[in-house]
This record gives structure tokens, sequence and C-alpha cells, in this order.
């Protein structure tokens, strides 16, 4: 059966037409190898396979990045109403120096400073110690430490903001009670609503964290440490001299991700008071470019706001990996 | 050349790929949804409402049963989707902003709807249905969702401002709620419970503007003037925040609410388990009193609120929805003579009050018997309720809502009832004072 398929596609050919319809054919076949061979050659030549491969990637950033920052940028400097879009110049801008923006901008970069304070170094030692020969129960506690960041942070936020309610029998108020403490009113003070918001960013983005860490832990080399032994350093010695060394781009990276993280922060926010906390005790930048977009109808000014954060997190991140180093060129050794 | 040539040849075979696969994807569900609807045999138009709050719901789809029965010729297919608040109303300006994706009809939160009457109005005028029955209704009602002489939102409610009495605790003190007549009287009254029962008369909202918002309406005072222009820091309004403070701070017979606002789980807990003998709220509040508040049933009444002096308004027209048809209406008039059906006859008045328990916009309903049947509202709160409210109806101010309501009603929660009651870092009128001046900078 099998065999016999091949001859009967060119017996039919041949019967039903004269030959010039058959060297259309010979013809087409060749084009069709043609464009085969071309392919394959685009696949494996070095010059383009790559721009191949990164197209899909370019073509959603275009589509879903590029796009709307530049019509933020765009927006910005407009009045927008549907079917009034006004020019107004700077206006927008000009009106970002207020009050609120500014307590918008010192909650943020508050809570940036303890995310990066808390999410950098407890991560590396929860990372040493579980990457450690004499841990045991290793899989466990890292899935454990893992798991949070599976859950969405608005579902974990209803339920941390069950446990900090400000009644005497929720969870937290009963157990600060038992050590003869007066019950909290969590959600209606800064210090405390910053100490939610904090904590639920560490519950939820410890294990990621972690998990950078670990990988680059598995990547120093065993050799190193052997040496160290045999010079004679101890556990100390070889976490400060090495470990530490060594982890540095994972570091820098952590960090570079854990400040960008911070400044665009919302949910954490948005779970326990949505975007008008008493005070403006929980208002993050974010939070106020939602609150002027789109509750107040503000879309131009929204922009505005949303322009001056990538203003804000871009010169950060710039003086944040110059003082780390990642611009200079890397030396010899 | 030739090589670029063949680059731009395959990335567009990658397109077709992947494009090709949206539409394969898509061509199966439009083929299912025309299934759907000659499996029905009649030609059902769809009408997508929205709302913000669940209840609605149910009163909406009830209107949909109604007018199919009523008009075989036009049938439609109810679809309704309840959303968060805020989910909701964003939702919808970005849906009217980018004249894609809006629903037919839409609630439309009374405090939010400034926010659709700026610039070209996507929402469509509802003169011929309202002018028709405007005679009927609490013209107020419907001024809060007009602009330039056009009518864009069919009211829910008259939403008249009660107080709320725990009748437990004012008999274990030995008194009556029938002894308020004035704010003075609650004060004296509130004294007496707490010393007798040791709870507070009342709980104030700090990061909710209802039991001051009512207080300063009733005494004739607003946020805005009938101009538009800022009056929130006039005499009366630091009088009465003035008066809201001294309660919690110098009577001490008020606490400030668990949770700071009328809707958190703290605050249902706190009155559910008899945690002050009265509060202040629209009359609309008492479905949350049914729905969060079970263990109080047939423990509260409901009272016209105290006057500022004897023979003072003893009421306040509180919150609002505006049901609206959009410009995207797939069928403006078909949209448009549902809603009518839906909220502006007098059926739809009668159920407003047998479904939701709100008070009907309709003033020419109130006599009506079906409003003086038991139902879940009188079993929670006693007979008589309707002619409770339809006793204080004339003595209602109108509200005065303008672009800046929204923003007026953030400051008011966010800035001055927090700092003056809870920081106490304010007086209340520098805090007033501060809100206004933001307000004016608008």
């Amino acid at each position: 059966m099998i065999g016999s398929t091949p001859s009967f596609y060119p017996n039919l050919v041949k019967g039903g037409s004269f030959l010039k319809p058959n060297t259309v054919n010979i013809s087409s076949n060749s084009t069709i190898k043609n464009t085969r061979r071309t392919l394959k050659n685009l696949f494996y030549s070095k010059k383009i396979a790559p721009y191949v491969f990164v197209f899909p990637f370019i073509l959603i950033f275009c589509g879903f990045y590029l796009y709307p920052v530049i019509t933020t940028i765009i927006m910005s400097f407009y009045d927008i109403l549907p079917g009034q879009t006004k020019f107004v110049g700077l206006e927008n801008y000009k009106r970002l120096f207020n009050p609120t923006f500014y307590k918008a901008l010192y909650n943020t970069s508050i809570y940036t400073l303890w995310t990066i304070v808390i999410l950098i170094p407890i991560p590396l030692l929860f990372a040493v110690i579980l990457n450690s020969k004499i841990m045991k129960g290793k899989t466990f506690f890292r899935a454990c430490l893992f798991i949070p960041a599976l859950t969405s942070t608005i579902v974990a936020g209803v339920i941390f903001r069950l446990l900090f309610s400000e009644s005497e029998t929720a969870f937290a108020n009963s157990f600060i009670m038992f050590f003869g403490l007066d019950p909290i009113t969590w959600r209606q003070s800064g210090p405390a609503i910053m100490f939610l918001m904090v904590s639920l960013a560490t519950w939820r983005w410890m294990g990621v964290n972690m998990i950078y860490f670990l990988t680059g832990l598995q990547n120093i080399p065993k050799e190193m440490y052997e040496a160290a032994e045999i010079d004679g350093a101890n556990m100390i010695n070889k976490f400060w001299h090495i470990t530490i060394p060594f982890l540095k781009p994972v570091t820098v990276y952590v960090l570079t991700i854990t400040l960008f993280a911070g400044y665009k922060m919302f949910e954490e926010a948005y779970v326990f008071w949505e975007v008008n906390s008493p005070g403006n005790i929980s208002l993050t930048l974010v939070g106020y470019l939602y609150k002027e977009g789109f509750q107040y109808n503000q879309l131009g000014y929204g922009s505005a706001i949303g322009v001056s954060l990538l203003i804000i997190v871009a010169i950060l991140g710039f003086i944040q990996l110059q003082l780390t180093g990642t611009f200079r060129k890397k030396g010899g050794n | 050349m030739n090589k670029i040539l063949k680059l731009g040849l395959t990335m567009l075979l990658l397109l077709s790929l992947v494009l090709a696969g949206c539409s394969s994807k898509n061509e199966p569900s439009s083929n299912n949804a025309s299934e759907g609807e000659s499996n029905d045999g009649s030609e059902h138009q769809e009408l997508k409402f929205w709302t913000f709050q669940g209840l609605h719901v149910e009163f909406f789809e009830d209107a949909a049963k109604s007018w199919n029965e009523m008009y075989p010729d036009r049938q439609i297919n109810f679809v309704a989707e309840s959303f968060p608040y805020d989910e909701m109303h964003n939702n919808l300006l970005l849906a009217l902003q980018s004249g894609v994706g809006a629903p037919d009809i839409v609630d439309i939160e009374i405090n939010r709807f400034p926010n659709f009457l700026k610039g070209d109005i996507q929402l469509e005028p509802l003169n011929n249905i309202v002018e028709p029955e405007i005679d009927s209704f609490v013209k107020s009602r419907l001024d809060v969702y007009a602009a330039d002489g056009n009518y864009y939102g069919a009211p829910t409610h008259v939403g008249a401002s009660v107080a709320f009495y725990n009748t437990e605790l004012f008999e274990a003190a030995g008194v009556s709620p029938d002894d308020i007549k004035t704010w003075d009287d609650f004060v004296e009254i509130g004294k007496v419970i707490k010393s007798k029962t040791d709870k507070p008369m009342t709980a104030v909202f700090t990061n909710g503007f209802w039991s001051f918002y009512p207080m300063i309406s009733q005494k004739g005072s607003d946020i805005f003037d009938p101009n538009g222009e800022v009056i929130l820091d006039n005499q009366d309004n630091v009088e009465v925040l003035q008066f809201i403070h001294d309660m919690v701070y110098k009577d001490e017979i008020a606490v400030l609410a668990p949770g700071g606002r009328h809707d958190s789980e703290e605050f249902f807990a706190f009155m559910n388990s008899g945690g002050a003998a009265a509060l202040i709220m629209p009359s609309w509040y008492a479905s949350r009193f049914v729905e969060h508040m079970p263990d109080q049933s047939r423990n509260f009444v409901m009272k016209p609120m105290p006057a500022w002096e004897e023979g003072g308004f003893r009421s306040a027209g509180m919150g609002g929805t505006g049901t609206a048809v959009t410009k995207q209406a797939k069928d403006v008039e078909l949209a448009k003579d549902f809603l009518a059906h839906a909220k502006l006859t007098k059926e739809a008045n009668i159920k407003i009050w047998t479904i939701l328990g709100f008070d009907p916009p309709r003033h020419d309903v109130w006599d009506a018997p079906e409003l003086r049947e038991a139902n879940k509202f009188t079993e929670y709160f006693g007979d008589g309720l309707f002619d409770m409210l339809i006793d204080i109806k004339d003595e209602i101010n109108p509200l005065n809502i303008t672009e800046n309501t929204p923003l007026a009603r953030d400051l008011i929660e966010s800035n001055v009832l927090f700092n003056v009651l809870r920081e106490k870092n304010q007086t209340p009128e520098e805090a007033l004072k501060q809100a206004a001046d933001e307000l004016r900078s608008r």
C-alpha cells in the first residue's frame, strides 16, 4: 500500500493533463523545497535566528508595554474626558506638588526601604540554612516558604485583615493581650498599617527571594569551600569571604527587583483600605494614580503620576546599579 | 537586502501562525452563541446590566421576568453582572471613555455619578421616559442625576435618614426612644443609657460620612451650595462636627465605630452583639441590619432622626443609585423602555419596597396597601415602618451634587473625620477649612 502511493499521484496527473501542468507541478515542488531550505538556513543562521526567536517577545513588548508607555506619556499632557480631549501642557505635572502626592511618595519609599531591609538578609539566611548539608527536611521547608508566593495577595490580604482586625477577639489582638498589652487598632494608625503591609509582602515574597539565593548558592564551586577549610577557615569566615562575594550578582538582582516591586506596590495597600485610607496612611503612588485616574476621572493627571513614578524608579534604579558597580566593566580576575 | 526580506517573511509566517490561533478559537464560540439564540425560538434582545450591589440583581431580574410576560413581542434576555463598588465604577469609566465594552444598563452610585457627567456625556438622556412621570416623583431625587436639563439616572430610593434604636438597651435603662425629639434629648438619654448599661449611646464613623452628612443636611447645610460653591467649612458644619466630637470626648456617650466604616466586618460584629444603643444611618441601611446583624432581629426599631431644634427637620436624603442607559446600548429605545418598566412605574416602586426595603422615590405609591404588608423588614424592625418613613418625607433637604462630590466625600472620610475624631490633631474648624480649601483649589 505504502509503496503504491507515490506512483499513484504522478499517474493521475499524467493521465488527466498534458505536458504543461506537469512542468508546473515540478517547478512548484522545487519552490517548496527551496522555501524549506531557506527556512532551515534561517533557523540555523547565527545572525538571523536570534531575531526570529525574540520576535514574539518584541511583538508583545511593543503592543502591551511600549505602546501604553508612549500613550501614557502623551496623555500626561492632556486633560481627558470622553469626546473632549484638551492639551494642557505641563498643568498636570504642576499639580503633582501637593501634600497628598508627597504623602504617597513618603509611604511608598518607607515601604520599599522596609522590604529591602527585610527581604534581602532574611531570605539569604534561609537559603544558606536550607542549602547546608546538615539540615534535615530541606525540601519540605523550601516548599513551605515558597507556597505563599503561589497565593494571590488579595486572598492573603483578606485573611490578614481578619487576623489583624481591631476587635479584641481577633487573632493578633488576643495574642498581644495574652502578654498584657493593650489591643491595637491595626488598620487605623500609620506605623501599624505599615507593619501590616510589610508583613504581608514579607510573608509572600520571602520564598521567591530565597529561591534566587538558593540558585546563586548552588553555583558556588565546592572547591572554594574545600580550599578554605584546608586553610582553617570556620563557618563564619566561609560565609563572609566566599558565600557573600559569590552571591553579589544575585543580591544586586534581588535588590533591583525589590526596589521596583516596592515602588509599584498596590495590592498590599489595596487589601487593607482600598485606596481611601484614613489620613492617607496607606496611600501609595500607584494607589494615588488609581484614585486620581479612575475614582475622580482624571486620566491625564493619573498619567502624569505614572510618568513621574517611572522617572523616580528609573533614577533610583540607576543610582543603585551605579553604587553596586553593575555598570563597571568586569576586571581581569 | 535578501536576508532582510527573508527575515520579514519569516516574521509574517510566525504572525500568521499566531493570528490563525486566534481566529480558530473565535469561530466556534460565535457559532455556539447563534445556536443558543435560535434554540430559544424567538428573538431575545440581550440586555446587559452592571451593578455594584448584589441586592439590585434580584430586583432587576424580577422586572425582566414581568417585562417578558407583558411584552411578548419585545422579549429580552436580561444578563446581570455584579461587581465590587470600585471595580464596577472604574470598569464603566474606562468602557465609556474608550467606547467599547459598556453594558446597556448600569447602576451608578450617587457619589460617582458626577464622573459620568463630564465631557461629552456617554449616557443617554432619559427625558422621554422620566418627564411623563415626573409629577409623581420626589423631584430632588431626579435632579441629583441631571445635567443641563437632561435626566440621566432613574433613582432607586429617597434614602431618608433615620435613627435605629436598640430597644433592649433602652428598656434596660428604663428610657424610651420616643422621648428623643432633639439632639439634646439624644445626649441626655444617651447619658442615662451609658450610666445604667455601660454601653455607648451610639458609634460614630471615622472613615465614613454617613453620620456627619445626614446631620449637616438636616441643618440645612451641605458640602456645596446650589451654585456649586464650596460651603463645607461654614459655621453649621463646624458646629455639627464639634457636636459629634463632644459626644465622644465630652459627654462620652459615643464611641468611634470599630472598623471606622458602616460596612466593615468589625462594625457589623459590634452592632450584632448589641454594642451601641443607637445608630444614625439612611434607611437603606435596614437591609444591612437584616443581612449582617441577624442576632438583633426585633431588638431594633426605626425612628425619625432627632431634630436640631423642636420642630426642625427629622431626616435627610442620603445616598442613592441612579440607573442609567449608556450610549453603547445595542437598542437604546428598548433599554430605556425596560428601565422605565423596572424603576419608574407604580408597580416597580412597590417592588422597590417589597424586594429591596427602600423607600420608593415615587410618592403616589406611598399609600399603597402593599407597602403595609409584612416583609422581612417589618419582621426585623416591627410594624408601621413605612408610615414612619412617610411621616418624615417632607423633612428632607435637597442635596447639591457637583463634579467634585467624589473628592469631597473622600476628603471628609479620609482626612476630616479621621483627624478630628480619631487622631484629634485638628479642630473641626481647621479640618473643614483645609478640606474646603482643597476643594476650592480644583
